[in-house]
């Protein structure tokens, strides 16, 4: 006879599998509209951004407002492929392709702002990565292959429900089992303590390029799977208010959190629709309600906790067994 | 006996501050060394120098006869050199175990790809981590509190957890800076009985910062007394105790006395 907890090890991925099911029956159905699954993408694609740089300003503790920078990378170089290079392939191969390659491509932009990194901090880092921002925006500018300050038009819409459900699974997965792995285990002692990181044999070095690398790599997969969805994207889709539109979300979610994230991105995303009649006023509620979220819960809604059954479970040891 | 660390015309400077200053110290392997001096000679940079937290400004340092002069901490660390700080430096956030873990981890062979996938063979190595862990802290009394945040413990099951945590890479040298700070003497005393315990029981060489007197002379096979960056004098706790120089420098010369 298994026991409670052995099943319940099985529940979590059974849950994932019937949400993917769902996510691809569900727009087929017609009970969902074009409106909804447009909002549930969004859900998605946000949570993505706000779990991978939860990792950099969560789990490691550093302020990083560069995080539209990666997702724009991984926007355009998806896009670039889809639109220019290969726009009569087959898109159930396309797509994937596309996707990963704009995370490679904003992952390999993480390596030299993780070795910026090793040196600087706080709020000089914080500083770099509003530089590299900037860097990439204005790059972007000024290439004309990519239509500059226009932008790029007619990028085919292949990001659905189920693929936006699919990466935003896979990033929280693979996150989830960095940060409980002696790698993360390393990103929070850099957040804690530096220099007794070192002494203790953490290689904060590695650690950090291992959680910029990681971060900007899923910012890049957000990246491709919104051009897909949006189907154009400019500079300024890209610039400090997309950032601070995901910090918003990692603050208000929570601090080093998986399910911080998760709520973060959906409270902010749905809030943000819900609130639209309300005209420019909107622009209040949110950060009034950031604003009170700080005074009196400062590491946000789930700082610093998760739930248990998105943790990894061990199996017992033998003498655990015993007893 | 042979020597575990040595350091040959050590020195650090900061701008015109000559911290350390020619050092040439040995340290034999499983002594218990006291490195005693009056505030500001240099004690703790002599530390960070030894754990590579400052590069030295020239000279060398050899831990089990190779050059470490130079080396990132973490690498010093991985070498089998563990130390605890003056002002107690836990991952007051995270978990007892936790903070042992972080240690135990340089002993972990899997790669970030085996972490970002989590595959077999690390989770095999996490359950390792896990259970060495545990068992050190239990050995330590402080199986207990393993899932309390180490920044919530009393002041001195902090300073255990410390000893635990640098205990938990394997070090065949221990560094200790002032373990007895804030201790009253008879707390002290109980410090002293600890620390042989673990000298013995890890079959330790260990090197101890410490301004507590009683314990440094009944806890050390030898001492070294620094100032003002250099050594000035050495030896058994009896002939350090009656050399004129270390008394000059702990109480000043009689004509200094008005």
């Amino acid at each position: 006879m298994k026991s409670i907890g052995e099943r319940r090890r099985y529940l979590p991925p059974a849950l994932l599998l019937v949400g993917l099911a769902a996510s691809v029956a569900l727009p087929s159905t017609g009970l969902v509209n074009d409106y909804l699954q447009f909002v549930l993408m969004s859900v998605a694609i946000n949570a993505i951004l706000c779990v991978s740089l939860n990792l950099v300003n969560g789990w490691m503790g550093e302020f990083s407002v560069g995080h539209a920078g990666f997702m724009a990378l991984g926007a355009y170089a998806s896009a670039i492929l889809t639109v220019k290079s290969f726009p009569t392939a087959p898109p159930a191969l396309l797509f994937p392709a596309a996707v990963l390659i704009g995370g490679t491509v904003a992952g390999l932009a993480g390596i030299p702002v993780g070795i910026l990194s090793f040196k600087t901090r706080g709020d000089y880092l914080a500083i770099i990565t509003l530089a590299f921002l900037m860097i990439v925006k204005s790059g972007l500018e000024n290439i004309p292959y990519t239509g500059g300050p226009r932008g790029m038009l007619g990028i085919p819409r292949l990001t659905t429900v189920a693929w936006a459900y699919f990466w935003c699974v896979v990033a929280f997965w693979v996150i989830r089992n960095l940060v409980y792995s002696k790698y993360g285990r390393g990103i929070a002692a850099i957040r804690e303590d530096e220099i007794a990181a070192e002494a203790m044999g953490v290689p904060t070095r590695s650690a950090k390029l291992v959680a910029f690398v990681t971060s900007s790599f899923f910012a890049g997969v957000a990246g491709a799977l919104f051009a897909h969805q949006l189907q154009f994207i400019n500079p300024s889709s890209f610039d400090i208010l997309k950032s601070t539109e995901i910090l918003v979300m990692v603050y208000l979610g929570g601090v080093a959190s998986l399910g911080g994230s998760l709520l973060g991105a959906g409270v902010v995303t749905i809030l943000t629709q819900c609130l639209q009649p309300l005209g420019t006023w909107r622009m209040v509620v949110l950060p009034a309600l950031l604003v009170l979220l700080m005074l009196f819960r400062p590491g946000g809604i789930m700082g610093y906790r998760d739930w248990n059954w998105l943790k990894p479970r061990l199996r017992k040891s033998k003498e655990e067994k015993a007893r | 006996m042979s020597a575990l660390l040595e350091t040959r015309n050590l020195t650090r400077q900061f701008g015109g501050l000559r911290a350390i200053g020619d050092l040439f110290l040995s340290v034999n392997t499983g002594e218990i060394l006291g490195v005693i001096g009056p505030n500001g000679a240099g004690k703790t940079t002599f530390f960070n120098l030894l754990t590579g937290i400052y590069p030295p400004s020239s000279g060398d340092i050899l831990f089990n006869g190779r050059s470490i002069a130079g080396l990132r901490p973490s690498q010093i660390a991985r070498l089998g050199m563990a130390r605890t700080f003056q002002n107690i430096r836990l991952f007051r956030q995270l978990s007892v175990l936790e903070n042992v873990r972080i240690a135990y981890d340089s002993r972990l062979a899997y790669s970030p790809v085996d972490a970002l996938l989590r595959t077999p063979n690390a989770r095999v190595r996490e359950r390792e981590s896990i259970d060495a862990s545990m068992e050190l802290l239990e050995l330590f009394e402080l199986g207990s509190l393993a899932d309390d945040a180490a920044g919530d413990l009393s002041y001195g099951s902090q300073r255990r957890l410390e000893i635990v945590r640098a205990l938990a890479l394997n070090p065949s040298l221990l560094l200790l800076d002032e373990p007895a700070a804030g201790m009253n003497p008879s707390e002290a005393m109980q410090l002293l009985d600890f620390l042989k315990w673990v000298h013995s029981k890890f079959s330790l060489t260990i090197v101890l910062i410490e301004h507590h007197m009683q314990m440094v002379m009944a806890l050390c096979n030898r001492i070294e007394v620094i100032d003002f960056g250099v050594r000035i004098a050495g030896g058994t706790p009896d002939e350090v105790k009656a050399n004129p120089r270390v008394i000059e420098a702990y109480l000043g010369s009689e004509g200094e006395l008005p």
